[in-house]
């Protein structure tokens, strides 16, 4: 019969020739190419804008992200990014209970508004139990108490050529030697519009934590947690992104995550 | 030619030369070599994904004020305030200082899961390191659509992937003639071969790119039964990870067995098509 036998000298050096392949590794040789100012980086990023126009053919705008009993709330809402927000305008208001808080909305509207507080909770409310995704891996499911973004904006009158909301927030983040930038977020009127999307001032059943995004935040459910903007100042209805920030749409977009984060 | 050709007679210990087949077709080569580079950047900005929050659970949400932890990397202190890596399987706990959980200079540590020689960038860059996964995962699921339906239409699938009823039969005997190093090269596929390749191609393949889309939030809302199908968001993220590590073993005796057949041999046939086959089994078949 014809076999093809390795004896133990072979067989040592077989298994040699294959662990070297072992060190074929990431170290840092790719490095240089992955900066925020590679190219190289810009033609990957490229493959984000095809996932955007994949999922919006694949997801009906309607769509609803997954809701849960509320067995399922089994913790505490997850804080992350900015969680006690020191900015002097913010300590103000929170002194008050945000008694002086003021909902403004603007831009490309027909009709600019400011809603305190109160007025919103007197607004048509929608609760929902939905999952947190964040964009590090992990998920945490919590109830949700709010104003349908939709409402507001019908009530402001959108223009025809606005194309997004920009979320202007309260709190800063620091960025090492350039300083301190506000929060800001934005989403396309598909978003804006989605029946899940809301204007969240309550979670687990009580009013908005500070470390949660107190007095408002955004809820998105059908993208990650960085594009639900927290300690929300104002609305904007532009027709684009460019004079934001730096132009990418969004505090982390700025430092190089996807505008699009339905992923 | 001629030097490989030599080189091969010395290596498959026979003194006549086998018949020189066509073995792997086009869409096989172009897809293997597609998956290749696509899963080498997938697995090292996978890694570096991991990293972000390297802790695996089972369920639909990650347990933070309960315990539904199965994996975790993490850099913890002792009482005498020595810091280690501490990799925790199942609540079990392993020292892992230098690999997982804590790696680097010992005078100038980084806490985080998998060390720097394994994640792009080396660095931590979460972001970079979704853009690559979600520029190659495009590339590894298109070159698994593209191959699975060429495979369906050509036969390749029937006759060299999935296991005939005498395969099954024989596997006994093939298990054991592994197990003592002795392979047969007659340019078909045995029954080890056919399961190995049938387990990663048609089981692992479809369940990373599967358990990959369950973690989308946006796809959770076109397809909400997918969370259903692997029982909520984190424990597809925990399949998606096990997947992986099936594929690195795969990969590990994949590149043991290349080298132990031949691999000037099999390096041919992966890349021209063209494999030469031992005589004597040759002769088996055509008789």
């Amino acid at each position: 019969m014809s076999t093809f036998r390795i004896n133990r000298r072979k067989f040592l050096t077989v298994a040699g020739a294959a662990a070297s392949t072992i060190p074929l590794s990431g170290c840092d040789a790719f490095d240089g190419f992955l900066t925020s100012q590679s190219p190289v980086r810009d033609v990957l990023a490229s493959a984000n804008s095809l996932t955007y126009r994949v999922q919006r053919m694949l997801i009906d705008a309607d769509a609803l992200a997954p809701e849960f009993s509320a067995s399922e709330v089994r913790q505490g809402q997850r804080p992350n990014g900015s969680t006690d927000p020191t900015d002097a305008d913010y300590l103000a208001l929170k002194e008050k209970q945000f008694a002086d808080y003021r909902l403004t909305v603007g831009g490309l509207v027909e009709k600019p508004l400011s809603f305190s507080l109160d007025e919103l909770r007197n607004m048509p409310a929608r609760m929902q139990i939905t999952r947190h995704d964040c964009v590090e891996g992990w998920s945490c499911i919590a109830k949700w108490t709010g104003v349908p973004l939709a409402r507001i904006l019908d009530e402001a009158r959108v223009k025809p050529e606005a194309r997004f909301v920009v979320f202007h927030c309260y709190d800063s983040m620091d960025l090492g030697l350039s300083g301190a930038v506000r929060y800001y977020e934005s989403i396309d009127l598909i978003d804006a519009r989605h029946p899940q999307t809301i204007l969240a001032y309550g979670c687990n059943d009580e009013a908005l934590r500070v470390a949660n995004g107190a007095p408002l935040r955004v809820r998105i459910e059908r993208q990650l947690g960085y594009k639900m903007a927290k300690y929300i100042k104002g609305i904007e209805l532009a027709s684009t992104l460019a004079p934001y920030g730096s132009g990418k749409g969004g505090f982390w977009e700025d430092l190089g995550y996807e505008w699009y984060a339905g992923i | 030619m001629t030097i490989i050709d030599d080189i091969e007679s010395r290596l498959t210990h026979h003194g006549g030369k086998g018949k020189v087949i066509y073995r792997h077709r086009i869409a096989t080569r172009v897809t293997h070599w597609t998956w290749a580079v696509a899963l080498f950047f997938l697995l090292l900005s996978g890694l570096q994904i991991f990293n972000a929050h390297p802790e695996l659970y089972i369920g639909k949400q990650s347990g933070f004020e309960f315990d539904n932890s199965v994996l975790s990397m993490r850099a913890m202190q002792t009482a005498d305030g020595k810091v280690d890596g501490y990799t925790t399987i199942f609540g079990q706990s392993y020292k892992t200082t230098g690999v997982f959980g804590m790696s680097g200079p010992a005078d100038n540590p980084s806490y985080r899961g998998f060390p720097a020689w394994a994640t792009l960038p080396s660095y931590q860059d979460l972001s970079t390191g979704r853009v690559i996964h979600f520029f190659f995962a495009w590339f590894f699921a298109a070159a698994f659509l593209i191959w699975f339906v060429a495979s369906l239409i050509s036969g390749h699938l029937r006759r060299d992937i999935l296991p005939s009823r005498a395969d099954i039969r024989g596997l006994p005997k093939s298990l054991s003639d592994h197990l003592r190093f002795r392979f047969h090269h007659d340019g078909r596929y045995n029954v080890l071969q056919k399961l190995a390749y049938a387990g990663v191609l048609l089981v692992i393949f479809p369940l990373i790119i599967l358990t990959g889309i369950t973690m989308s939030p946006g796809m959770n809302a076109a397809w909400p039964w997918l969370l259903d199908v692997f029982g909520g968001r984190q424990t597809a993220r925990t399949i998606h990870f096990v997947c992986m590590a099936l594929l690195v073993a795969f990969f590990l005796i994949h590149i043991f067995m290349v080298v132990a057949a031949g691999p000037l041999n099999e390096m041919r046939s992966i890349i021209t098509g063209w494999y030469r086959a031992d005589p004597e089994k040759e002769e088996e078949h055509t008789a």
